[in-house]
């Protein structure tokens, strides 16, 4: 546990001093941000009955989208950990008393934490000011509000989950960029990532509701607005935690058996 | 205590020709060939002693270090160290080890050296004063107190290594494993690490096993070496010994005045200047000193020194008598 402290503590402090790219981020999210929303409120406009979502609904996807995108994309990996998968430094993190898996997730928290703080404070303060119907509004009760923070705690912890495949992956592979950018198109379509998941056509949305995918981010942010009715919470997070329970024992034993498997070249 | 009994280790290793047609094949019907990387290895090291592991490019050595050390999975055998099997209790096992890989980092690039010894040693649940007396002792023996604060990627290689080598000592092992820890160091930083390395296992009996291809740490840290070729224990000896084995000859080196008349059995001129001589010695015929006192009888000797073949020379008459 101590252990654990320490790294999320050194990573997140680390993290944090990357002020140029925390401000390079946001302006990219604001940017991305009115793009979406400019082009679904053309939509919205051309046939309004046709539109699977609120407009209250919509603003509150894309502006948490954006804020916390570092949290919700699985693209924001640690180049250093591809790096020493590739290039064998992975032996010195073995020949600690430490667990690999729980190492790797919590500098993967971490790191997402750390960044998607700097982005995720200025951007909701704007986005709070923005003119109507722009703005981005609060929780629709109190009781979604705080579903919303369950449901995004669970969908953070799917991500890391998520992620520790990806790193796993690269030991196979030994070239990450392949399985990096595999697993990212897929995430950033299968999660409502690029389109909200209501938008795709109702057979496909329920496979993909079910899916892990699903529960990162649009199962919060569907939530947080309402569009998730309240009898449907309950459900919905029973889902997520059934995909962290799933995936992480999976992803350990993953891990536990590529161990086994690792072989160190050179040196 | 490490026993290792019949230790074997392969690797598949995917082999092409070189040219564009023989990559095509190689796409279709990739070739491996299996890489017997150990052979049937047997030894024992007893606790408090520091180990020479010697042997040519691509001998074994990392690959034993590295099962030695927990992180990979041998094929077949047997190893005990202290009474773990490395790679089963691989997390009791590391806690009580340091290691070492010289072609390698263990400190965190963008932390300052400081923050990495703090993070290993919350890694490790080192209490804090026992952290505190070795992170002084470490500091100190390897002149470490300015570039504490010095994040790792700042650091000159011989810097680094003097910190890569306490951040393996800063949980008190019983046995460190050291692969490399002199390469690409500059004599004196060499001088520095040696010395170190000998006072730890003198202050806390810390088992030492080191790869090098650098004689000279082998000289000066080691008393036995096991030799390795081809994934093979070829030889397991006290450095001394080999050395009488491999060449009976000494050389004397000596400065006299007035004229060598004659010489002893079994002595004979190797270089001579005025005023100074070295002799060969062939221990097979004469003892050294047997040969000294003859020599002082005719001599008026002012100085002398005895040298026996350098470790360099013993590794290189190993290597061409096992044909490696």
């Amino acid at each position: 546990m101590r252990a654990i402290a320490a790294i999320f503590r050194a990573d997140f402090n680390q993290h944090i001093q990357y002020r140029a790219s925390a401000l390079a981020g946001l302006t990219t999210q604001f940017f991305w941000g009115f793009m979406y929303i400019l082009l679904y409120m053309a939509f919205l406009r051309s046939n309004p009955s046709a539109f699977p979502m609120t407009q209250r609904e919509l603003m509150s996807y894309v502006w948490l989208n954006q804020g916390l995108l570092i949290m919700v994309v699985i693209w924001f990996v640690d180049l250093r950990i591809l790096d020493d998968i590739v290039k064998g430094n992975v032996a010195y993190e073995l020949c600690r008393p430490m667990d690999l898996y729980h190492y790797w997730f919590i500098k993967s928290v971490s790191r997402r934490l750390a960044r998607a703080w700097l982005r995720m404070v200025p951007l909701f303060a704007v986005a709070a000011l923005l003119p109507q119907p722009y703005r981005l509004m609060p929780p629709i009760s109190l009781l979604h509000g705080l579903a919303f923070l369950v449901s995004m705690l669970l969908g953070f912890f799917i991500l890391n989950a998520l992620t520790m495949f990806l790193y796993a992956g690269t030991f196979y592979t030994l070239n990450p960029t392949g399985i990096r950018t595999l697993m990212a198109a897929f995430m950033d379509l299968l999660s409502g990532s690029l389109i909200p998941l209501p938008f795709f056509p109702d057979a496909i949305r329920r496979v993909l509701e079910l899916l892990p995918f699903g529960s990162v981010q649009n199962a919060p942010f569907l939530i947080y607005s309402g569009h998730i009715p309240t009898e449907r919470i309950l459900p919905t997070i029973l889902l997520q935690l059934f995909w962290c329970l799933v995936l992480y024992a999976w992803g350990r034993l993953l891990f536990a058996r590529m161990i086994r498997r690792v072989s160190f070249q050179g040196g | 205590m490490i026993t290792v009994n019949g230790l074997s280790k392969s690797f598949r290793v995917r082999r092409r020709q070189a040219g564009f047609g023989q990559a095509v094949r190689a796409f279709f019907s990739p070739k491996y060939e299996i890489i017997q990387a150990l052979k049937d290895l047997n030894f024992g090291i007893n606790d408090g002693e520091m180990v020479g592991y010697i042997g040519p490019n691509g001998a074994g050595k990392s690959t034993t270090i590295k099962i030695l050390s927990g992180i990979l999975y041998p094929d077949e055998g047997k190893v005990r160290i202290n009474g773990l099997v490395p790679w089963k209790d691989r997390m009791q096992h590391v806690a009580r080890i340091g290691v070492v890989f010289g072609q390698r980092s263990q400190l965190w690039w963008d932390l300052p050296v400081a923050d990495s010894f703090e993070l290993l040693r919350d890694i490790y649940r080192v209490d804090a004063q026992r952290f505190k007396h070795n992170l002084d002792e470490l500091v100190q023996a390897l002149d470490l107190s300015l570039i504490l604060q010095q994040p790792t990627r700042t650091l000159s290689l011989g810097q680094r290594m003097r910190c890569e080598i306490a951040a393996s000592l800063l949980h008190d092992p019983a046995i460190l494993f050291l692969d490399e820890p002199t390469i690409g160091l500059d004599a004196r930083n060499k001088i520095a690490v040696r010395e170190f390395i000998r006072g730890q296992n003198r202050r806390h009996g810390t088992t030492v096993i080191l790869t090098t291809h650098d004689m000279q740490d082998i000289e000066a840290l080691t008393q036995r070496i096991l030799l390795i070729g081809n994934g093979r224990l070829l030889l397991d000896g006290q450095i001394d010994e080999l050395k009488r084995r491999v060449s009976p000859l000494r050389r004397i080196t000596i400065e006299h005045s007035g004229p060598l008349a004659e010489l002893p059995a079994g002595v004979s001129i190797e270089d001579q200047r005025p005023g100074q001589t070295k002799l060969q010695v062939d221990t097979s015929r004469v003892s050294v000193s047997e040969a000294i006192s003859q020599l002082a009888k005719k001599l008026e000797i002012e100085d002398l020194t005895v040298a026996g073949p350098t470790a360099e020379e013993l590794v290189l008459s190993l290597y061409k008598e096992y044909t490696l």
